[in-house]
């Protein structure tokens, strides 16, 4: 400590926060995030976010004016390695000793105006200035093929610079930055009625789990109506089946089965279809709002029930034939793996840590709304790691999803539903909301301001968490198992960069 | 050979719009119209009641801005009295003043010549169209729902409309998002790079206006800044029967 404090004057709380963070890892807690704000100039705050059985807890460090400088937390904390890139990006911070400094969401290069969220001040615009992205290649015989950001076919736009031989990949460098839009910043002075809405934004095909994320952080555990809790649970868990449809028609399109693709497909449309029905939005935007949520399903219980069960046995009879199709399966088998040692330090989130021996689920482990009283769903864990392994984890969850959506909306009929939304008494001050997206546990840190309207609001999806981990999974693949491999992450590039 | 019965399982769940009415697209929460005149609420304007700023009181008489407009539905909340849903998909238009319901003075003439230059230079491509998206920001969402066109409900290779891999083989540009600095030239070279006649869709409210995302420091609001859009797509994100509806209109195959 005494070493930092001479070379670093000023970061003694940074020193401090990087022992807690050590001791409760090694205590079994897992670190969640990193999270800046401030501006050099005037001060900067540093948040780790760690989560436990029962709550994410915030931790953080302030440094004063004027440093500019302190000791990075990534050579003994990995997992920190993107969120001090982001941090750099945003805040200007520089953790020094850090392995990679690369721009990750604003390429900028020192001394250029940047957002610093939860600063005062609001800049016009910053364009991503690319002379600051690195361009290298070693090796003998090594060549990038730099693959977007306008990809082939209907993809968000993001840039893998796969490094290859020939036909492995040794190395992918992931450069999502085109797509940053500035959220962050754009969160500050909203009052939580907006905040919600902008919050389902973030990351669009997970927007339920979001705005439950940011409400959560509102609500401050405050009790909310029994059927709110209900109607929630019923949203995210229809949110959870679609998405994971999503993924397996893009597993089943990319090892070229179009029939396959075509049912997945099918199923997802009649899933949002009853998600439209339900609520007016395909994507269950507008349910949730801070306290409680704005109105009930609009179809009768039996007609969802109904609904529910035929879909469910649809898709479990082509999920069936998946399963038994060799032509697909050996394209799923072996690749893409994620050692469960790196995703247990990493601390992998969603399906792609489960696929990798990581059980953490928020609905179990910190549950939430109506998951307090609901039958805890079973977690599916693989320890296989590979594509296959991610899928199978999903196909379990569709099944409990299914088990959990009946269960939501057979004690909605059962329960008092004059009150939706509770008052919520507004008060200053920073708090932490979580939920389980269908991608993986989404967190936000926000903090209220005197006001009553948002000072600092920072969203971290599990897509961020995860992509990171994306290109440790190419050992043994090659070029054409990268459709399985970004397939089987299931990932949002939106929520990556926000 | 399993597949292939599973295939024929479910029979035809293929639309048939556009040559039927599909009751699917005719009854979807598609826009929010004003019903009413009264522009005061309680002291404060209705204007105020929109997260996005799409509601304008011009001289007494109540517009909303389609084209801004969220859906979030606050306002049908709030006031029932003056704000409802429009059913139906039919949305896209071909000027960004079109998207105000209701309609601005002049904005037929504006369409109507609009509409014949835009027959004139599509006329070669009418049956067979090739789509390339770009996501200039996108919240994620949109490209579910342009993906949505290739599943077996709309599939829209049975209209001739193909979705491409290469700008090269392009006759349509579908762009979704608010249009984020770092997409600005990778949109550019990706517009150069496509041969013309070529047709530019704004698909989704972040991209004709930026939507709930601007104003901010790294998007630009839209991307009618960036390039010049043809056919407006409002919603958020626009569901699949209006984006078919645009690439329709914006090939001259349907007349509005």
């Amino acid at each position: 400590m005494s070493v930092s404090v001479l070379r670093w004057p000023g970061t003694e709380q940074v020193t401090a926060l990087a022992e807690e963070l050590d001791q409760r890892i090694a205590g079994g807690q897992r670190f969640a995030a990193l999270l800046g704000r401030g501006n050099p100039a005037t001060g900067t705050v540093l948040s780790a976010l760690v989560a436990h059985d029962g709550g994410v807890t915030p931790l953080s460090a302030q440094l004063p004016a004027g440093v500019t400088h302190y000791p990075s937390l990534t050579p003994q904390l990995p997992a920190a390695f993107w969120y001090e890139r982001l941090i750099h990006d945003l805040v200007g911070l520089v953790p020094d000793g850090h392995p990679r400094l690369d721009p990750l969401v604003l390429p900028h290069r020192e001394g250029g105006e940047l957002p610093h969220p939860g600063a005062a001040g609001r800049p016009a615009r910053i364009e991503p200035d690319e002379r600051a992205l690195p361009v290298e290649v070693h090796g003998p015989g090594l060549f990038t093929i730099p693959h977007g950001p306008v990809r082939s076919g209907v993809f968000e736009s993001v840039e893998y610079l796969v490094e290859t031989p020939g036909e492995d990949i040794p190395h992918v460098r992931i450069r999502p930055h085109a797509k940053h839009r500035g959220l962050q910043k754009r969160f500050e002075g909203l009052d939580v009625d907006d905040g919600v809405l902008l919050a389902e934004r973030v990351e669009g095909v997970a927007s339920v789990a979001h705005a439950l994320a940011f409400a959560h952080a509102v609500e401050r555990r405050a009790p909310l109506p029994q059927a709110a809790g209900l109607v929630r649970a019923l949203h995210a868990e229809c949110e959870r089946i679609a998405n994971h449809l999503d993924v397996l028609g893009k597993l089943a399109d990319a090892a070229g089965l179009a029939v396959a693709a075509a049912r997945f497909g099918l199923h997802k449309e009649r899933v949002l279809r009853l998600v439209g029905a339900l609520c007016g939005s395909r994507f269950g935007r507008g349910v949730v709002v801070p306290g409680g949520v704005s109105g009930l399903p609009r179809l009768p219980a039996d007609a969802v029930s109904n609904e529910l069960d035929r879909l469910q046995r649809g898709i479990d009879g082509d999920v069936r034939a998946l399963c038994d199709t060799p032509s697909f399966l050996d394209r799923v088998r072996t690749t893409g793996p994620l050692a469960p040692d790196l995703a247990a330090a990493h601390g992998a989130l969603g399906p792609v840590g489960r696929g990798s021996g990581c059980a953490d689920d928020a609905r179990v482990t910190r549950p939430y709304d109506a998951y307090r009283w609901l039958a805890p769903p079973l977690v599916p864990v693989r320890r296989a790691g590979d594509a296959q392994a991610r899928m199978q984890v999903r196909i379990a969850e569709i099944e409990t999803s299914f088990h959990l959506a009946h269960h939501a909306v057979g004690d909605l009929a059962d329960c008092d539903t004059d009150t939706l939304a509770t008052e919520l008494e507004l008060s200053a001050g920073r708090s932490v909301g979580w939920a389980e997206a269908p991608q993986g546990e989404v967190v936000y840190l926000l903090e209220i301001g005197a006001d009553g309207r948002i000072c600092y609001c920072a969203p971290r999806s599990a897509s961020l968490h995860n992509l990171v981990l994306f290109p440790a999974t190419f050992v043994g693949d090659i070029l054409t198992d990268f459709p399985f491999n970004e397939a089987s992450f299931g990932l949002s590039i939106a929520g990556v960069v926000m | 050979m399993p597949w292939v019965l599973r295939g024929l399982r479910d029979g035809v769940v293929t639309t048939s719009y556009p040559r039927r009415a599909d009751p699917y697209a005719d009854g979807f929460p598609g826009t929010v119209k004003p019903l009413g005149h009264d522009p005061i609420l309680d002291g404060r304007t209705v204007e105020d009641l929109c997260p996005t700023g799409a509601i304008r009181t011009d001289g007494g008489m109540l517009r909303v801005d389609s084209g801004r407009c969220i859906l979030c539905g606050r306002c049908v909340v709030q006031r029932p009295d003056l704000f409802g849903w429009t059913p139906g998909s039919e949305t896209a238009r071909l000027t960004r003043d079109a998207l105000v319901v209701p309609e601005l003075p002049d904005t037929d003439d504006a369409v109507e010549q609009l509409r014949a230059e835009l027959a004139a230079r599509t006329r070669m491509l009418r049956r067979s169209v090739h789509v390339r998206h770009v996501d200039a920001g996108s919240d994620g969402s949109e490209e579910w729902e342009v993906l949505a066109l290739l599943n077996p409900v709309y599939d829209v290779h049975r209209l001739g409309i193909f979705f491409t891999a290469s700008p090269r083989h392009a006759d349509v540009l579908l762009v979704t998002g608010a249009g984020s600095h770092g997409m600005t030239e990778p949109l550019r070279r990706t517009l150069e790079a496509t041969p013309r006649p070529v047709v530019v869709i704004a698909a989704g409210v972040d991209a004709a206006s930026g939507g709930l995302v601007a104003p901010g420091y790294a998007v630009a609001g839209g991307i009618a800044t960036l390039l010049d859009v043809d056919v407006w797509v409002p919603g958020a994100p626009p569901s699949p029967f209006s984006l078919l509806h645009a690439l329709l209109l914006a090939t001259g195959r349907i007349q509005r």
